[in-house]
């Protein structure tokens, strides 16, 4: 029952109270912002997975979870792979309990006459317009200004494998340093969504799986022995 | 993903007589391909679980307010019986009151439990790799839960974590399940005969066991979110 904000770093399990600002008055209570993994039982927050408690200024907090299966958030952007065409929608499956819907309209030019050429078995990087746990998931493949912004059909010749979606995170996190030491090794592309799905390309096939199982492996490794993994691989394969 | 030996993350304790767990310890996230697995060991007896889930459910099983779930108990040989079944809704039951099911409404989760070797306490070495299965697969939960059976032999001695051997000699097997946040009774299974006052001092000397298991959850979950 200790307060919230010595508790971040620490490892959190289901059931743990957070605060228990209820003895103070109403005005004086601390405002907090719960994220994934807390949630509110009258006047307690309360932890409802086990992971890290994380907290970012002013008042956000959150439980950081390593789990693989996907539950769609709205904005979050995803892989996912066309299952089927049913009329004028594709069906994409992106990992979550149900398929996504995605209109064909939903791509940079398209218009009703003009349809995009997208394939069952592609593969389509796009964004969750709609998702809550009450209806279907949905996904465009444009921004608000109509622009395809990095998003569409992609994957050729490249490879898709899957990872934890706290791997994901770390990977996707701004001046990640996984990429960064991998990226001084040689040019690859990547796409990396947050459903847990990654596609790498590289120059080679050998190339390409190296950097797919240096990503799987990452997970487990601290960062001191990644480093020494990529520098005795640079020696020696390269 | 990797696997550690399994003392690798084992936790050993021990005090008086017959008022103790066995040995115990656990793996998290030893098969790749379900949503989370665990694997327990209390003494000898073994039960690795996979969970699946939240994911897509047959349209006959689907429940428009939370998520279906679905128990299945292998035994080590031969088909399942009366008394997996019976287990099943055991398991069934306190995972469905200490998940949060609400928040995935028509999606299934699916507990698969495959029994390694039994030599006693089965049942609540079942309930307690399924907890830290579902934990391992980041489901969502109201409280975390443990499994401590007791056994009441004819002196009318109670022994805690029973072997096969001491279950059999006994008059009464009993087994509950204890939530973390009130450490109360959340699931009991009764086999034999017993006296009132018999049945509330089992019921304290499991609660006071389910400290240690608690306790051993939170160190595991330790140690596993120590790489990050």
């Amino acid at each position: 029952m200790s307060s919230t904000k010595e508790r971040v770093g620490c490892v959190v399990l289901p059931g743990d109270v957070l605060t228990c600002g209820s003895e103070l008055p109403e005005g004086k209570r601390d405002k907090l912002i719960c994220g994934p993994g807390l949630r509110r039982d009258v006047d307690d927050v309360v932890v409802c997975k086990s992971g890290i408690l994380r907290h970012k200024e002013p008042n956000l907090y959150w439980v950081d979870s390593q789990q693989t299966r996907y539950v769609p958030a709205k904005g979050e952007g995803v892989i996912g792979i066309v299952t089927a065409k049913s009329g004028d929608v594709f069906k994409v499956d992106i990992g979550g309990s149900e398929l996504a819907t995605l209109s064909y309209l939903a791509f940079e030019g398209a218009t009703k006459r003009n349809r995009p050429n997208v394939q069952v078995g592609d593969l389509v990087y796009s964004q969750l317009i709609i998702a809550n746990k009450d209806m279907e998931p949905e996904l465009v493949c444009i921004d608000s200004c109509g622009r395809a912004n990095g998003m569409g059909v992609f994957g050729a010749g490249g490879l898709l494998f899957k990872v934890s979606l706290g791997l994901v995170r770390k990977l996707l996190l701004p001046q990640s340093e996984v990429i960064q030491d991998l990226d001084s090794m040689f040019p690859f592309e990547m796409v990396v969504g947050m459903n847990g799905r990654i596609w790498v390309k590289s120059r080679s096939t050998q190339q390409t799986l190296i950097v797919a199982n240096l990503l799987e492996s990452c997970e487990h490794m601290t960062t001191a022995q990644r480093r020494d993994v990529l520098r005795r691989l640079s020696q020696n394969c390269l | 993903m990797v696997c550690l030996p399994l003392d690798a993350g084992a936790h050993k304790f021990r005090h008086m007589a017959d008022r103790r767990l066995r040995e115990f310890g656990c793996e998290q996230n030893l098969l790749s391909r379900p949503d989370g697995s665990a694997s327990f060991v209390q003494g000898d007896t073994t039960v690795v679980v996979g969970i699946y889930g939240p994911a897509e459910v047959k349209v006959s099983k689907e429940s428009y307010d939370r998520a279906t779930l679905e128990v299945i108990l292998k035994p080590k040989v031969g088909l399942p019986g009366v008394a997996e079944r019976s287990r099943e809704q055991f398991i069934r039951e306190t995972c469905e009151a200490a998940l949060l099911t609400a928040l995935h409404p028509r999606t299934s989760i699916v507990l698969i439990l495959q029994v390694i070797h039994d030599d006693g306490s089965l049942l609540s070495c079942c309930l307690n790799s399924a907890c830290m299965a579902a934990m391992d697969a980041g489901l969502n939960m109201r409280c975390l839960f443990c499994g401590v059976t007791c056994a009441i032999d004819l002196d009318g001695n109670i022994i805690l974590d029973p072997t096969a051997k001491q279950e059999k000699e006994s008059r009464a097997v009993l087994t509950f399940a204890i939530d973390s946040v009130e450490r109360q009774v959340m699931m009991s299974s009764t086999k034999g005969a017993f006296t009132t006052a018999e049945f509330h001092q089992s019921i304290a000397i499991c609660q006071k066991a389910a400290e240690s298991i608690f306790q051993f959850y939170r160190d595991s979950v330790g140690r596993r979110y120590s790489k990050s």
